[in-house]
């Protein structure tokens, strides 16, 4: 490790990696840290994530796919199945990934492009003159390091602390985070090219249930509940419930826990010398709790006005601020739609949410735009919808524009 | 410190991180610190997908 860098970015995450390895083919000196020893593990994530826009970021790769979806389909409280093929998705819909292969690939391609990589190496605090991020403080095996740096990107995660150093407060209340619990389970009879959504306050309080195929016989079964709705049953408890009922002889074969921020864009994402990027900025969708495809984005982004700002000699809030524009008018224009759907969505009760699903039990999925879904969606049900006639509006006339459309749910 | 957590539960996922508001915890590699900054809010405890924290009022 040398004393000074041009940038030093903070996790190893997709975000991180991103901005990495598009900063150092901009001919940046860059310094990633992981605070872990191994990239991409623990795994924190259900590993679903759409194709739009994955392949901008890296080559896609049997290594880490493990599962090619076809369609998912979504389960009211009482059954009623609502699904949406790959047809109607007007393309591909996602892929099932294996994390710990994918992270580190995305590390390996920023190594190789030129930035200098360590791991079990621990953001400690930020150094800061007259305001001005400059640098970080750092462990590495028990030693301290003080590394300077023109920009710090943080892209430390949910735990985020970089944005908290630097005096932008990124704490979450618990109604702004699913809290999640989910099992790898094999030996069990699924659907390999289908993902499976659950919905219901007895099956997953203001959140979701999810089985997304991890291959044959094999899925990620996890559950996300709305961390207001947390206390005596956590959890935990209903994906074990979920587990007795549904997949009795399922054999769970690792264990992984997370909290997925859902609170949409948080007020500012630059300071002096620093810029968020990723679940630090909260950039993952309130709806689907996906982070991975926005940290990519938002990690490209940052690495290029990083650059900019660089060249120009310039790393004040003034020129970064740059950063939150380009990200706020692509990424976050969805965020903030589907932070709307959300608001909507943990309101409803099961009585809701059914009536909802048997609207759509007619409509034949195949022959309709998601448009035209969301169209028929919206007339059937305008008065448990009003709060999101903006943005059926927007659909409708085509001002919402589906490039950003991701459908993940990691 | 005001808060006891079960390492043996815990599976460091951060989540108590996230939503402690006076920044008091920290996930390190594998486990979780607190410091001085703790207040026994319980925010951790209710957020916790285990259940793994518990707190001294």
């Amino acid at each position: 490790m040398k004393e000074m860098y041009d940038l030093i970015v903070v996790g190893g995450g997709p975000g991180g990696a991103i901005a990495a390895k598009n900063a150092a083919e901009l001919g940046l000196d860059v310094l990633l840290i992981e605070k872990r020893q191994e990239v991409g593990d623990p795994v924190r994530c259900a590993e679903g994530v759409s194709k739009i826009c994955l392949s901008d970021h890296i080559e896609p790769d049997p290594r880490w796919i493990c599962a090619d979806l076809t369609g998912s389909r979504i389960y009211s409280p009482d059954g009623t199945m609502v699904e949406m093929s790959e047809e109607m998705s007007g393309g591909e819909v996602g892929y099932v990934l294996e994390r710990k292969v994918f992270d580190r690939a995305l590390v390996d391609q920023c190594a190789r492009a030129g930035a200098e990589v360590r791991v079990k190496t621990r953001a400690t605090g930020l150094i800061m003159e007259k305001g001005v991020v400059c640098g970080i403080y750092a462990m590495h095996l028990g030693e301290e390091y003080e590394i300077h740096s023109k920009i710090v990107i943080g892209a430390d995660g949910m735990e985020s602390k970089v944005g908290r150093w630097a005096g932008i407060d990124t704490s979450l209340k618990p109604a702004d985070m699913e809290t999640c619990v989910q099992y790898l389970v094999t030996d069990i009879d699924i659907d390999p090219q289908f993902c499976d959504f659950y919905l219901g306050n007895e099956i997953a309080p203001a959140g979701y249930l999810w089985v997304f195929p991890k291959g044959e016989n094999m899925a990620n079964i996890g559950v996300g509940i709305l961390g207001s709705k947390s206390g005596d049953h956590r959890a935990i408890d209903y994906l074990d419930k979920f587990m007795r009922d549904v997949y009795p002889e399922g054999r769970i074969i690792e264990m992984v826990y997370g909290g997925v921020p859902v609170s949409g864009p948080i007020e500012k994402t630059v300071s002096d010398g620093l810029i968020l990027v990723g679940d630090a900025a909260r950039q993952s969708d309130p709806i689907t709790g996906g982070g991975i495809i926005n940290a990519m984005e938002a990690g490209k982004i940052a690495a290029e006005v990083a650059a900019d700002a660089i060249k120009k000699g310039d790393y004040t809030t003034d020129t970064l601020n740059e950063y939150e524009t380009l990200w706020r008018s692509t990424i976050g224009k969805e965020i903030e739609y589907s932070l709307v759907v959300k608001e909507t969505f943990i309101k409803s009760t099961d009585k809701d949410l059914n009536h909802l699903a048997q609207s759509l039990s007619n409509v034949n999925f195949y022959s309709l735009s998601l448009k035209d879904l969301l169209y028929a969606l919206f007339k059937a049900n305008k008065k448990l919808l009003w709060d999101l006639r903006g943005l059926f509006r927007d659909v409708v006339n085509n001002n919402f524009e589906f490039k950003y459309k991701k459908n993940q749910f990691d | 410190m005001s808060i006891k957590i079960n390492r043996y539960k815990c599976g460091y996922c951060g989540a108590c991180v996230g939503v402690c508001p006076g920044g008091a915890l920290e996930l390190v590699e594998t486990w979780v610190e607190v410091n001085d900054c703790c207040t026994s809010c319980g925010l951790c405890a209710k957020i916790c997908p285990v259940g793994a924290i518990e707190v001294n009022k």
